[in-house]
């Protein structure tokens, strides 16, 4: 059992493949269809390269603020490999690539960053972009909870930074799906930075995910950067929440490549090098050594699907802009699930006072 | 003398406090090192070092709940919350204890915090960063509520905050932090609290607002120049405790009122200032008292937000109606 081997208080970290996607762990490599494999590598693939282009649409003054992924797809997408397609998705703000994997359109995604409520809409189990810290966990242990109750064999799993840990609401959250044994599975996408505040400036914990311990649940840090590890931990988590034995926490310890938003300046508090370090760890070329090497994939392979998504992002991203903007329906209309009548007054007298406008 | 921001402004009254009472703290998250993701704070760590200038856990009950504790142990705190809409895990801190451990305490603990955060909306942000707050506060006794809407003013009356022994929530509306600059004095100086400020005299309508909308509404009144009615322009400055007399003494002379706030419409200010002017200047009113406000709406996302976020154009429109209402 691979949630037994590792001690976060000894600070053993679970990994799968070395930085050039080597197997370094036979025991705990999963087995992994082929399919499955191509799929998370093109998601992670689809991820980075619709999030490279969102940041240079954002230079242009086309995109609006949004929270790169870029370094972060292995730990995302390896968790969601390893979940059912009924399973909940409870993100944080970051997780365009555990999204995609999801089968949520990129559309959907730019076109929530792009200021658009019809972009937070989703056919599949996953709930809206989060953005108020720590407060998804509380969801994730409420979605886990009531799959228990209802008699479904859902799995809550849910995405937060390492900063999120900090909240009280993560605290609370933890404790409770641990008191209900709830079938949660909780990712700490520890990135290294929270803004600018490091990573040690969180929390005097070694590892975040000792935080487990307190709770009375498993814990264990897993090289975020692995798709191959991430997804051996949290099948084994799925697996246990299934069975009824509650919460799992895992840290992947990872990276985030680019700035915190697109209104961050990392310079101001991490240097050029330590990000260059990182680099070479970057999951995207770790996994596509590995698929190499097992002769699922190769350059010619790699550079069509490039050229691919290249052109369906770009085609997106023009979709997304013409959109129509959203009416004074739409603004009102979502308020309450029945529209009050005083709430509909007002909208008139807004509609009235455009009309008006229009005509001076 | 020189021409500064609000930001500016705003940093300048902190550094200045800090260097004249060394009780006084400033922390929150990023506003160490970095020195706030608006550089609000920006300085002031390397200046007054990491003990009286840090950066903090994501955690807002924290950060309110220990200015608490430092406040009853002698301290000062100026806390920043990262913008107005995460305030809600600290909310709980405000309302049950900060808000009243002076009463609590029969006044043995004050509460000399200010805290600061970034409000409101029209700078196209994500969710959660638009919202416009003020009532939520001001329904605390206790409590008091400032909004600037010059760099003038917000150095002066931040200033007055954190000499104040009571909590004070101190409101920047973020869309006017860079957007001007205006003549602001290098010394320390006070802007009293509780004092709401003439901006411009006039003699047939009282048209009240605050921060970024003030300007809004001044810009409404230059469209209006031409029209043979003049406006008399209040920025209330304090949102709680409110300077009623200066806004009845001008009514009773304009005989109407408008209030203009982003906020929602349910229980905003306007509520609460119309309230008053039916109270203690009933039988001088000409027009019924009105209010142009956000509507009764979750904050749209950039798209959708014009439509509730209000400008020039739709107060211009009420002050002509208010005005020339017969
Ligand atoms: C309750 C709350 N407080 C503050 C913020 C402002 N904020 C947005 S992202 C962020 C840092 C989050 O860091 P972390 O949890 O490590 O996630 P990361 O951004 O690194 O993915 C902060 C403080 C917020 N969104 N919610």
């Amino acid at each position: 059992m691979i949630l037994d081997s590792y001690d976060p208080l000894k600070q053993e970290m679970f990994n799968v493949i070395d930085d050039n996607g080597k197997v370094v762990n036979k025991d705990y490599e999963p087995d992994i269809d082929n399919e499955t494999l191509i799929n998370m590598y093109k998601t992670m693939q689809l991820a980075r390269i619709a999030d490279v282009k969102a940041l240079q649409y954002q230079r242009q003054g086309r995109m609006l603020t949004f929270a790169p992924v870029k370094g972060q797809e292995g730990a995302q997408v390896g968790p969601m490999a390893a979940a059912e397609d009924d399973d909940w998705l409870v993100p944080s703000f970051r997780e365009m690539a555990a999204m995609l994997y999801k089968g949520v359109p990129l559309k959907q995604l730019y076109l929530y960053w792009y200021g658009n409520e019809q972009g937070s809409k989703f056919e599949q189990n996953v709930m809206p972009v989060n953005v108020p810290i720590g407060s998804q966990i509380n969801h994730a242990a409420g979605i886990a909870m009531a799959s228990s109750i209802r008699g479904k064999n859902q799995v809550a799993i849910s995405f937060i930074g390492d900063g999120g840990t900090s909240h009280g609401e993560f605290h609370e959250g933890m404790n409770f799906a641990g008191v209900y044994d709830a079938p949660m599975v909780t990712i700490i996408q520890n990135n290294q930075y929270a803004i600018s505040t490091p990573r040690q400036m969180q929390s005097k914990s070694e590892t975040l995910a000792q935080k487990a311990i307190s709770y009375g649940i498993p814990g264990i840090q897993v090289d975020g950067n692995d798709p191959l590890a991430m997804y051996a931990a949290t099948k084994e988590a799925l697996n246990r929440a299934r069975a009824g034995k509650g919460p799992t926490l895992i840290e992947a310890v990872t990276y985030r490549q680019g700035p915190h938003t697109t209104s961050d300046d990392p310079s101001i508090y991490r240097s050029e090098e330590e990000v260059k370090n990182w680099q070479k760890k970057d999951p995207i070329s770790r996994f596509r050594k590995y698929i190499s090497n097992k002769k699922l994939w190769n350059k010619e392979k790699d550079e069509a699907l490039q050229d691919e998504y290249k052109d369906f992002v770009k085609e997106t991203f023009k979709a997304v802009e013409k959109y129509p903007t959203p009416t004074v329906d739409e603004v009102f209309d979502y308020t309450y699930a029945e529209m009050p009548k005083t709430i509909k007054a007002q909208k008139e007298a807004y509609k009235a006072y455009l009309k008006e406008r229009e005509g001076e | 003398m020189a021409e500064k921001t609000l930001l500016k402004a705003i940093n300048e009254a902190l550094s200045q406090e800090m260097e004249r009472d060394d009780s006084v703290v400033v922390y929150g998250e990023d506003a160490g090192y970095e020195g706030g993701v608006f550089r609000v704070t920006a300085g002031l760590q390397e200046r007054f070092g990491k003990q009286r200038v840090f950066d903090t856990p994501i955690a807002e009950a924290a950060i309110l709940g220990s200015a608490v504790g430092m406040a009853a142990n002698g301290l000062r705190p100026v806390p920043e919350i990262q913008f107005s809409g995460f305030m809600f895990p600290g909310y709980n801190q405000i309302a049950v204890h900060m808000a009243r451990m002076h009463n609590r305490s029969r006044g043995k603990y004050k509460m000399p915090i200010t805290i600061r955060m970034p409000y409101g909306g029209g700078v196209r942000a994500l969710e959660h960063h638009s919202e416009s707050l003020e009532t939520l506060f001001a329904h605390l006794p206790g409590l008091k509520v400032v909004i600037p809407s010059t760099p003038y003013d917000a150095k002066g009356l931040l200033t007055s905050a954190i000499r104040d022994d009571d909590p004070v929530v101190f409101m920047e509306g973020k869309r006017i932090y860079r957007a001007f600059k205006q003549e602001v004095p290098d010394d320390a100086y006070t802007v009293p609290l509780g004092k709401a400020n003439i901006v411009q005299k006039g003699k047939d309508i009282t048209v009240v607002a605050w921060g970024p909308i003030l300007h809004e509404a001044k810009k409404a009144i230059d469209s209006l120049k031409d029209e043979d009615f003049s406006v008399e322009l209040i920025d209330l400055r304090t949102i709680s405790p409110i300077d009623t007399d200066t806004i009845i003494e001008s009514v009773k002379k304009t005989g109407r009122f408008l209030v203009a706030h982003e906020a929602v419409k349910t229980l905003g200010i306007g509520s609460e200032l119309i309230s008053r002017v039916n109270e203690e200047a009933f039988f001088h009113l000409e027009a019924q008292p009105t209010r142009v406000s956000g509507h009764d709406i979750t904050v749209p996302l950039p798209r959708g937000e014009h439509h509730h976020i209000i400008d020039s154009g739709r107060i211009a429109h009420e002050i002509k109606r208010v005005a020339t209402f017969e």
